[in-house]
């Protein structure tokens, strides 16, 4: 049995729920595998940490919570401090450079990308989540970009494709770049 | 805004929604409900379904309304259901009982959170089991179905409204917060291979037809308002006329019946889900999401070597009471993981009657239990 | 009024459930000629009696049900309102009456009363006042005047009390009538025209309780609150409902004081819904700057 677990963090109103949705969706509807999205959220639905695990497995799952991270994805210094401390070390830290600030000593392999900047500049600061999930796709091979992508497209409002389509790119392209560049 | 008759297909969807849809797969029609953490997203996703469907969406001024309005939708021939949290369900009970008194079939669904009291919204517990056996007053059988995913909330609520049909009762889904708000895949049938039970009706005209004169199972047919049948029906003790009878071989007569027409059929209402049990020594009985975790567990002792099973409570009421004695003659110990201090664990331990030892692992709420807690509790067990 | 009807004036018999007589009403009690009242009201009104429900809550009123051999629903205390609301949603077919008194409609179901009103919810509501709760054995309720004593004011009430027309109006009822046991005429006239509104429509009916309140009230017969009505009845038909809450033993204003159109909870339900379902319009062809911009 191979399972994989994700954990994606940040604080509300930045689309990390459906981050988290769009993974497990891309694995189960569009993939093939089995996979589980529990989330936790406060009572307040913007400004507050909030957390999505995603569990991917190619048996069916039985426990939908994370016990040991194959990555993290994390949007802000709250949820970096939170979750990146519990992880095992080489377990790969994925995070919005401009919202978090890493300790002097992070032993993760730390790959940064400017998400929400990058979402701003494509003209909504909104698709930063799928700007981050391009990245995942990138980065990780947990699920296949290709299926990522289907499930972005089939996860979106009506009417947002082509911008979030562009957030993605946006976001895998800056991920395989900095794979080939061999940067952290 | 889009219309959609039906949908089938795949989707990546949390409990809640997938509930509402198995309720519209079933033929609901009717929704009354008030929002409450963590059961608002039913009702969010029947305020936007119903109209598709030209079924009925209604926010209630609170839950003890919304009950009402369910027996009221249900009495004019529509599939009707409500959905709640602890706070409301605690208001329900007072309709619950007249739902039961009437026979009126319905689904109310109980996404549980921690309590009492307000307690913890937005997160998880099982510590209405008890309410849902006896909440409202006087004595009774109910039958209530434990859910632990997003796929059989979709599943659990169609057989909840088969079930309310069957037996003209309300049904009680006793989901929980993990259950209700986790994405999983789900499958919805295209509508042509989802097959329900209609409603038992009269086969007398109605100048021969009395409301409580049950068939052979102990379930009477019933008749709708604005058919004809001018019939009575009160929550007061009553006759098979449906008329009001203040005695006491009246109220034996009456709730022999209401009790025996669930007790009895109980091998038809009862689901369990098995696995690892034909040479288990010990085996965890747990429901809902506590279920998934005792799984979990299970399958990290088998990993161990330990001689672990599983009993998933589909069905937590009634109990299955038959299924426990069975297997207290041959297996060392339960473990009952619950998000309560001992609930169903109450009843295994009474079943098993001291043939078997019976180990709760309570959870005061707020979360889930952590594997290793129900594994510790196996591994002790067989020492 | 110069309503006309069909049928004759006088209900027929079959439309009690002889099978349940006698009733369990004490004697000198108004619900008997208020029941009557209401049965020629409802025959009058020439309904389909096959599409007309009834419910009640608990409580002396809250027993009309038991005896009206109608499709008929005798629910919990207070809950008659959103019992006979899913009732009317689920099969708009139906009229639905809701049967009760003062205690189960505006104090336990006081809540289910205004918003049924505030919503226009499709239902007659007919409220037997009879200032007390009588099935428990007379105990003051929100309609009890001040200083009247019952079985749980001995030194007199001191709780302000809801003005039930006032309640109504105030919460959205689009017909509210007020008559007492005495104005048998009247009332039917009143039942026959809530039963054609459509929306909430109200009559409240002041009733007799010799047995308890009328005692304890120096009104020990049915008889005497008869007399009481008849000397201190006053209609006024339109009548500011500020102005119609009643005293001990004071005035009592009688007559139709509402009766206006508001659209009911479905009309407004099914304008919104054809709105958001109509077909949208076909976008608008774009123009060659935009489609050459690609």
């Amino acid at each position: 049995m191979k399972r994989e677990e994700i954990i994606l963090g940040g604080f509300g109103g930045q689309g990390i729920i459906l981050a988290g949705s769009i993974v497990g969706k891309a694995a189960a509807i569009f993939n093939g595998q089995n996979s589980t999205l529990t989330q936790d959220y406060g009572p307040e639905a913007r400004g507050g940490a909030c957390r999505a695990q995603v569990v991917v497995s190619d048996s069916p799952v039985s426990y939908p919570y994370v016990e040991n991270p194959s990555v993290l994805v994390v949007m802000s210094q709250e949820a970096y401090e939170k979750y990146a401390a519990g992880a095992k070390q080489d377990v790969p830290l994925l995070i919005d450079e401009d919202l978090v600030k890493l300790k002097k000593d992070e032993k993760h392999p730390v790959f940064p990308i400017p998400a929400t900047r990058f979402a701003r500049e494509l003209g909504r600061e909104a698709v930063a989540n799928i700007v981050m999930v391009g990245f995942l796709a990138a980065i990780s091979s947990i699920v296949p970009a290709e299926a990522m992508k289907k499930s972005v497209l089939s996860s979106v409002p009506k009417g947002t494709e082509e911008l979030n389509t562009k957030a993605f790119e946006r976001g895998y392209n800056y991920g395989k770049e900095q794979l080939a560049a061999g940067k952290r | 805004m889009s219309s959609r008759k039906s949908l089938s297909g795949d989707f990546f969807i949390t409990g809640d929604v997938a509930c509402a849809e198995g309720a519209i797969s079933a033929g609901c029609r009717f929704f009354a409900g008030y929002p409450i953490t963590p059961a608002t997203e039913i009702a969010e996703r029947m305020s936007e379904r119903q109209p598709e469907i030209g079924g009925t969406y209604i926010q209630m001024e609170d839950e003890i309304a919304s009950m009402n309005a369910i027996l009221g939708a249900s009495w004019a021939g529509v599939k009707a259901m409500t959905a709640t949290s602890g706070p409301g369900f605690s208001l329900m009970m007072e309709n619950l009982g007249l739902g039961v008194m009437l026979e009126t079939p319905c689904v109310l669904v109980n996404v549980q959170r921690a309590g009492p009291s307000t307690g913890l919204p937005t997160l998880a517990g099982q510590g209405d089991m008890m309410q849902a056996r006896w909440g409202s007053h006087g004595h009774y059988s109910i039958i209530a179905l434990c859910p632990d995913s997003p796929q059989e909330m979709y599943q659990l609520a169609i057989k909840a409204f088969d079930l309310s049909e069957k037996y003209r009762t309300p049904v009680l889904i006793m989901a929980d917060e993990v259950v209700g708000h986790m994405s999983e895949k789900v499958t919805i049938p295209p509508p042509e291979e989802i097959k329900t039970l209609p409603r038992r009706k009269p086969a007398v005209p109605p100048e021969k037809y009395l409301p409580y004169v049950p068939d052979a199972d102990l379930v009477p047919p019933m008749a709708n308002a604005g058919e004809g049948y001018h019939f009575h029906v009160t929550g007061l003790t009553h006759d098979e006329r449906g008329y009001p009878l203040m005695t006491a071989e009246a109220q034996d007569k009456l709730i022999r019946r209401l009790v025996n027409k669930i007790d009895k059929n109980q091998d038809d209402i009862i689901m369990l889900k098995e696995d690892w049990l034909d040479d288990a020594e010990v085996v965890v009985c747990s429901y809902g999401i506590s279920a998934r975790i005792g799984k979990f567990a299970v399958e990290r002792a088998r990993a161990e070597g330990i001689k672990a099973g599983m009993l998933r409570l589909i069905t937590a009421w009634p109990f299955p009471e038959n299924r426990i004695r069975q297997l207290s003659k041959k297996v060392k110990a339960f473990i009952v993981p619950e998000i309560n201090c001992g609930q169903i664990a109450l009843e295994v331990e009474r079943c098993s009657s001291g043939r078997a030892s019976t180990i709760l692992v309570p959870h005061m709420g707020g979360g889930v239990h952590q594997p290793h807690t129900i594994i510790e509790a196996i591994r002790k067990a067989l020492k | 009024m110069t309503q006309e009807y069909s049928a004759g004036r006088y209900y027929p018999g079959e439309l009690l459930r002889e099978d349940r007589m006698p009733h369990i009403w004490c004697p000198g009690c108004g619900m008997g000629s208020i029941l009557h009242g209401f049965l020629n009201g409802l025959h009058q009104s020439g309904l389909p009696l096959d599409k007309v429900a009834i419910v009640s809550g608990i409580g002396c009123a809250g027993r009309v049900a038991g005896y009206v051999k109608l499709d008929s629903f005798h629910t919990t205390h207070g809950r008659a309102i959103p019992f006979a609301t899913g009732l009317k949603l689920a099969n708009p077919e139906l009229k639905v009456i809701v049967f009760s008194g003062d205690g189960d409609l505006v104090s336990i179901g006081g809540n289910h009363f205004i918003h049924a009103a505030r919503r226009n919810m499709d239902l007659t509501v007919i409220l037997v006042n009879n200032f007390t709760y009588g099935m428990t054995g007379g105990q003051f309720g929100p309609t009890t005047p001040l200083d009247a004593r019952t079985a749980t004011s001995r030194y007199g009430s001191y709780e302000p009390t809801f003005n039930v027309p006032n309640l109504a109006e105030a919460s959205g009822a689009v017909y509210i009538a007020r008559w007492t046991a005495l104005h048998l005429r009247q009332m039917e006239q009143s039942f026959t025209e809530a039963l054609h509104k459509k929306g909430f429509s109200l009559v409240e009916v002041i009733s007799p309780c010799p047995t308890l309140y009328g005692r304890m009230n120096r009104q020990p017969r049915g008889l005497d609150q008869m007399k009481y009505y008849q000397q201190n009845s006053i209609i006024q038909h339109g009548a500011d409902t500020r102005t119609v809450g009643i005293e001990l033993n004071g005035k009592i204003t009688v007559g139709k004081f509402i009766d206006i159109e508001r659209p009911a909870y479905t009309d407004i339900k099914t304008r919104v819904y054809e709105k958001a379902f109509a077909p949208k319009p076909a976008a608008p062809a774009k123009t060659t700057a935009e489609a050459s911009s690609k």
